[in-house]
């Protein structure tokens, strides 16, 4: 576990990685990392001189401000200076100096979170040399690191923050027992992963159902995925306990899920894959987020008993395979039960190759979702869920300044991007 | 009401059992004609919705009155007399609008040519379709009405594909819409050029090869054509029957429209050429690039068919779709529909691919028409759906708000005068939202086993 520790302190302090707070420290960097990032902010500040400084300070002045924390504020300003927030409320409450830019929006919201994505390891054209979501060499790949995959320029990441995405957690995909790493990086504010990561490991990528037998011949069957993955947690388990070992890249990525330090992302559709994984989690204890979860309707109280979040399947998901009996109206059901529910754009094989994840979002809210309780899982719960809400996904006072600036309301069809702004950078304007 | 209903339909089946074999040609009122047996007699009436014509200004307080499954007066409250004994029902706080009409979808279950050849056009996709197909409760689920039922793109010519009616039926002749006296022509022909359609032999390797293996066919197909003529004068000159020359022949005569699946600007230009080359009437389907090359197309006089995806990609031909293609056709002056392409896009997501283009520039009125009129255009049905006009088909749906929002449903569906869809009906619901086994794995088509070639 030191060891590990180690390498991912030198990987992180390469990379300025923003630490998270909800899940436990010992893989995270906290106190060095938090100073380099202090220090390179000032040189930035200093080399780049007043003008920039200028350029920095923002007043968003919105129709509506969705906060995520309160009630909308209608007439609502931001102040953004030096990338984060420092005043938010009414504007009769707010005077706005002459430094600040002002940025105009019907409607304003903290920039988006996908909670769940691959987007920047698979690329828009769809062949071998942009697909590395899923490595297909062997069922059980821990150790495939997100952060040695990711592309920080592929098309589709400006799609989504152009789109008012401001943060993914994206990473190794469906279709494997563990497939691999997961990350959590922002869309914009720079162009290698190193600028962009907020945190670089996040989960391991689990898959129970059909779509890991069709990506490879071992297993080749639901009970055997099951009894593989049994088996390779119980072998960490062993690992964890002896004191003298030959390191094992992918047993210390397990023994961290087994510590509690990462979380295991299963993607789970069906009925009995979703028990299957809730059961696996019992006997194993490690933290869970369940995604997709198509059927998650049938099983509310067992979920919820397990107080398992729920990244649930997008919206517009293709009823067919696991996902046959997927419902616009489960984002809803989940969230009147009261289970944690975010939204992601997921995976696709072929098209759409990313999915939005506020239009997905929007689905939920036409099928029972309320508006404001689909503003809050595309932004704070989805930020709480990945441990990232110290600095994300929320309007107030020291976050990053991440917003999305809309001409109207984010879920309308018909509603564009007017602005989006990372880390108090604006990243995008309408023309 | 719903009583009402059973027993008008029982009284009308009695009497149409009784009097079909003396005064009617055999089973003639069978295939086509089961809907009118459900359809009333009686005038319905809706009042107090807003009608949203097509064919003129939406109208704030309007007045819908449907008969024996055709539109008999469409207009305002005031203007249009109701019959005295209509049946009279408050449509209040609803749009009403024309059924929508897809004009590309791979619902219904079928299937198209096989990997023997790369060129199908004697295969029918009709011959394969399931009418009970949970895909067309979900489609009439989203508000269509009449759809175009395609074979796949992996072929550059995959089959006929068929315009249906989503009727509920027992056998598919009970959905067919025919577009030509003659009642022998109920389908277009689906074609193919870029990727999707490059294979190993027999199947081309290039585009170029794509473009001479057509051309190719379509020479055989004049000359079979000119056999024929001559075997008109002459029955011993003759030729003997072929299926494939004798749908190109259709093809080639302008009775049956090629449906031509395109994505690159180049891929574009290409299928007009060929088109323009023989004299046959296309459609541009996907069209993804169409932006770059509006004014082409817009001077073509060949309609696009195209599709709304989420993002751009998942394939090197489609990295440039965006929603801004819709606009730049209707700028350029072109005759532009949107598609669902399902399972690409969900066919109960119908309605947000044209508010998808009003978000990127494209007026409400041509988005409207694009999931409506202009695609019953594209299919030769412009006369009988599309708009809510006198004499056409009674297929309307009902909305509970603006057609374009996000938050707006469809809470019923009517086929020539039958309500096939109720929102408000727990048993029929779930086809719109979803559910336990609602949809029995069937959402991909040919998409299914074909896949990455698919779109």
């Amino acid at each position: 576990m030191k060891t590990l520790t180690n390498v991912r302190m030198q990987t992180s302090l390469r990379m300025l990685s923003v630490k998270s707070t909800t899940m436990k420290k010992k893989w995270r960097s906290s106190l060095t990392v938090r100073t380099l990032t202090a220090i390179s902010a000032l040189f930035l500040v200093l080399s780049f001189g007043q003008e920039h400084l200028t350029a920095q300070s923002i007043a968003v002045e919105a129709g509506v401000l969705h906060t995520g924390v309160s009630e909308p504020i209608e007439n609502g300003v931001v102040l953004i200076e030096d990338g984060v927030i420092t005043a938010v409320g009414s504007a009769s409450d707010i005077s706005i100096g002459d430094q600040f830019e002002r940025l105009k929006a019907a409607v304003v919201t903290p920039g988006f979170i996908d909670a769940h994505s691959t987007v920047g390891l698979s690329g828009i054209y769809n062949v071998d040399a942009d697909q590395d979501q899923l490595e297909t060499s062997s069922a059980i790949q821990p150790e495939l690191r997100a952060i040695d995959a990711y592309n920080a320029r592929e098309e589709l990441v400006g799609y989504l923050r152009d789109l008012g995405i401001t943060t993914v957690h994206t990473g190794h995909g469906p279709g494997a027992v563990i497939s691999g790493q997961t990350m959590i990086v922002k869309t914009g504010g720079g162009d290698t992963i190193q600028e962009v990561l907020v945190d670089s490991v996040t989960a391991l990528a689990m898959t129970m159902g059909s779509a890991v037998r069709s990506n490879f011949d071992k297993p080749g069957t639901r009970s055997k995925a099951v009894a593989m993955l049994r088996q390779a947690l119980i072998d960490a388990q062993d690992y964890a306990s002896k004191e003298d070992k030959k390191r094992d890249l992918g047993k210390e990525a397990l023994q961290a899920l087994l510590e509690g330090e990462i979380t295991a992302l299963v993607t789970a559709h069906t009925v009995s894959d979703i028990t299957t994984a809730l059961r696996l989690q019992k006997e194993f204890g490690f933290p869970m987020m369940l995604d997709g979860a198509s059927e998650a309707y049938l099983l509310i109280d067992e979920i919820r008993e397990a107080g398992v979040p729920v990244i649930i399947h997008p919206s517009m998901i293709r009823t067919y395979g696991d996902a046959q009996s997927a419902s616009f109206t489960t984002a809803g059901v989940l969230a009147e039960a009261g289970i944690p529910v975010v939204f992601q754009s997921g995976y696709e094989a072929y098209v759409p190759k990313t999915r939005v994840v506020h239009f997905e979002a929007a689905i939920a809210v036409a099928n029972g979702l309320s508006h404001d309780q689909a503003i809050r899982s595309l932004t704070i719960d989805a930020a709480k869920l990945l441990g990232i809400d110290d600095k994300v996904g929320s309007v107030e006072i020291g976050k990053d300044a991440d917003l999305a600036l809309f001409d109207g309301d984010p879920f309308e069809y018909i509603t564009n991007t007017s602005a989006v702004i990372i880390n108090g950078e604006v990243v995008y304007r309408a023309e | 009401m719903i009583n009402r209903r059973i027993l008008w339909m029982a009284v009308a089946v009695i009497v149409m059992q009784l009097t079909a074999g003396l005064w009617m040609p055999a089973g003639s009122w069978l295939p086509g004609g089961l809907s009118e047996v459900w359809a009333q007699e009686k005038p319905l009436a809706f009042t107090g919705a807003e009608i949203v014509p097509v064919s003129g200004d939406p109208i704030a307080d309007g007045v819908l009155i449907v008969q024996n499954g055709k539109i008999l007066a469409v207009g305002a409250a005031g203007e249009v007399d109701i019959p005295r004994d209509a049946e009279v029902r408050d449509a209040s706080g609803y749009v009403i609008m024309p059924g929508l009409v897809d004009s590309h979808s791979h619902i219904g279950q079928g299937d198209g040519g096989d990997r023997s050849s790369a060129l199908h056009p004697d295969v029918r996709i009709m011959d394969t379709i399931r009418p009970d197909s949970d895909t067309f409760k979900k489609a009439i689920a989203g508000g269509i009405t009449t759809v175009n039922v395609m074979p796949g793109s992996g072929h550059l010519m995959s089959g006929q594909t068929v315009y249906l009616k989503l009727r509920p039926a027992n056998t598919i002749e009970d959905m067919l819409l025919y577009v030509d006296e003659e009642q022998t022509i109920y389908g277009g022909l689906k074609m193919a050029n870029g990727t999707n359609s490059l294979r190993n032999p027999p199947f081309p390797g290039t585009r170029g090869k794509s473009a001479a293996m057509v051309r190719s066919l379509y020479i055989k197909a004049q000359e079979y054509q000119k056999a024929l003529e001559a075997g008109a004068e002459d029955p011993s000159k003759m030729p003997k029957r072929d299926l494939q020359m004798e749908t190109l022949v259709e093809v080639l005569e302008g009775k049956r429209i090629v449906h031509n699946h395109t994505h690159r600007h180049d891929d574009i230009l290409t299928s007009i050429r060929l088109a323009e080359e023989f004299g046959y009437r296309m459609v541009l389907h996907h069209v993804s690039e169409a932006a770059y090359v509006a004014e082409e197309i817009a001077e073509s006089g060949f309609p696009a068919s195209i599709i709304v995806i989420d993002s751009p990609g998942g394939k090197h031909e489609a990295v440039n779709l965006k929603f801004e293609m819709g606009p730049a056709l209707e700028k350029a002056g072109a005759l532009v529909g949107y598609h669902t392409d399902d399972g690409i896009t969900d066919s109960r997501l119908f309605l947000r691919s044209a508010a998808f283009g009003v978000r990127a520039g494209m007026s409400r009125k041509t988005a409207i028409e694009a999931v409506t009129i202009a695609n019953a255009k594209m299919m030769d049905l412009g006369d009988r759906v599309g708009t809510l006009e006198p004499g056409k088909d009674a297929d309307f749906i009902l909305l509970n708000g603006d057609p374009l929002s996000t938050y707006t449903h469809v809470t019923e569906t009517w086929i020539e005068g039958n309500k096939v869809f109720d929102r408000n009906n727990e048993e029929q619901l779930p086809f719109a939202t979803g559910g336990p086994d609602v949809f029995r794995g069937t959402g991909y088509g040919h998409h299914d086993h074909d896949h990455g070639r698919a779109q």
